[in-house]
């Protein structure tokens, strides 16, 4: 029996984390190097290669995972080692939850199917992978990655049921934490 | 132990019945004994230990036998779920007009103590059960998931170690796991509201294509049969959960995870199946009767 406790390894939650690098090199770097430390786990960097702000800088968006207590300090570690985080307020962390389909994807209007979702207005849509094997009857899966204001994954989520039972496809969803925390 | 029945034959010694010669006669011949099944029930016995497959609707013949010892004011352990999944209320009111108690330990997560652990926090503190509630679906999740093969294959190895049962529809499509989270439900609720296998939201993990989990591995998690029972309800289907997530156990591994209000969550993992585990759990149900 092990006591688990509100682990903090096991209470983690997705954030996305919008940072500007100066166009040099090891920047990147610099600025990931916190977050591991500081006990967060990368989950994808999206690096926007040729797109610069305003100021002349890169714009970087990385999904993380870490617990919530640990998230502030996350965020002024990186800021400690000279990166710009990019927020206006609280609310420009999202949250991100993942939810895979699985189904007759491309028959069922997978755009349409992803207009749907965008139209949930505390959700948007930040990537989407295919993974339709050939000779397989064409049942194909689909892994979305919704961004939704903290608090309303639930809404997020439903939307998403509705529109795959519509469609007939299998939703996985990811398992949230309900109660307190 | 004084008595031993089985579907067919039964065997009564009010001195200790031989369990060795039993068990040996029951290999060899197939019965226990020379005595019906009824003698046993009829016998003079402190505890009855009701361990009849799992039948859903009206639980028969589990519930009947529970209901012939409650009524003699003799304690019952079940290793059956169906009477406290199906009838929980009925159940416990057989049970407050008895002296003897009902125990059910053994039917929620094999050698794992879930319903001991749940009331020893108090159900009114548990918000929420959730976890790994069948070794059959999580190891072929698990498998499918480690070496990317198809489901069918994964099943057909399954069945041949005899992990997955020849017909595995109990397991895979989720009602095994359903049942356990029913069961934990009623306790929640003292069986107000009374929930039942038709309550349940359940789906199963035979559809699930490996492209999937696939999919789930590229981003850091994986595909579990998870279970979850609250007051409000029962729902099991496969879910993403992370892959460092206390309850991506795999293998045959159950675990569960019970979330209070006041004290956090504690888990818990080990054999959620199996012989030995299921008798470990109603002896440790017998031994709380003393």
């Amino acid at each position: 029996m092990t006591d688990e406790g509100r682990d903090p390894e096991v209470d983690v939650r997705t954030y996305t984390v919008r940072l500007e690098l100066a166009d040099e090199p090891g920047e990147l770097l610099r600025a990931l190097e916190p977050i591991a430390e500081s006990g967060g786990n990368l989950l994808s960097i999206f690096h926007e290669r040729g797109s610069l702000t305003p100021r002349g800088r890169v714009p970087v968006e990385v999904d993380l995972e870490c617990p919530p207590a640990k998230f502030d300090d996350l965020v002024e570690s990186v800021r400690e080692a000279g990166v710009d985080v990019v927020r206006a307020g609280a609310e420009e962390y999202r949250e991100v939850v993942s939810v895979v389909l699985v189904g007759h994807l491309v028959e069922t209007d997978l755009s349409d199917t992803l207009e749907r979702l965008e139209s949930c207005p505390t959700a948007s849509v930040v990537d989407l992978s295919l993974n339709a094997p050939e000779g397989r009857d064409d049942v194909s899966s689909a892994r979305i990655r919704l961004a939704v204001e903290g608090g309303a994954a639930d809404v997020a989520l439903s939307t998403v049921r509705e529109v795959a039972e519509e469609k007939d496809l299998r939703t996985i969803e990811p398992l949230v934490e309900e109660g307190p925390s | 132990m004084v008595g031993i029945a089985d579907s067919t034959s039964g065997v009564v010694d009010p001195d200790g019945v031989d369990v060795g010669a039993a068990f040996d006669r029951k290999n060899r011949e197939g019965t226990v004994g020379t005595a019906d099944p009824g003698a046993v029930l009829a016998a003079e016995y402190d505890v009855l230990v009701e361990a009849t497959p799992t039948t859903l609707g009206d639980a028969e013949p589990g519930f009947g036998h529970c209901r012939r010892a409650l009524d003699r004011d003799r304690h019952v352990v079940l290793a059956n779920k169906g009477p406290v999944a199906e009838r929980y209320r009925d159940l416990r009111a057989l049970e407050r007009d008895s002296d003897g108690r009902v125990l059910f330990g053994a039917t929620v997560g094999g050698a794992i103590p879930v319903v001991s652990t749940v009331e020893a926090f108090g159900t009114g503190d548990v918000t929420a059960v959730r976890g790994v509630l069948n070794g059959t679906a999580n190891f072929v999740l698990s498998r499918m998931t480690a070496e990317g093969l198809g489901y069918e294959h994964v099943l057909a190895e399954a069945q041949d170690l005899g992990v997955a049962e020849p017909d595995p529809s109990f397991d895979v499509d989720g009602i095994d796991a359903a049942l356990k989270c029913t069961i934990l439900a009623n306790l929640l609720t003292g069986g107000d509201p009374e929930y039942t296998l038709d309550d349940a939201e359940v789906e199963g993990i035979r559809d699930i294509p490996g492209s999937a989990l696939e999919l789930a591995a590229e981003d850091g998690r994986t595909v579990k049969l998870i279970g979850e029972a609250t007051a409000e309800g029962v729902r099991v289907g496969p879910r993403l959960v992370g892959a460092n997530d206390a309850l991506a156990v795999s293998g045959t591994r159950n675990i569960v995870r019970i979330e209070t209000e006041t004290a956090g969550d504690l888990a818990i993992s080990g054999r959620g199946a199996g012989g030995p585990e299921t008798a470990t759990a109603v002896l440790a149900d017998v031994d709380r009767l003393r």
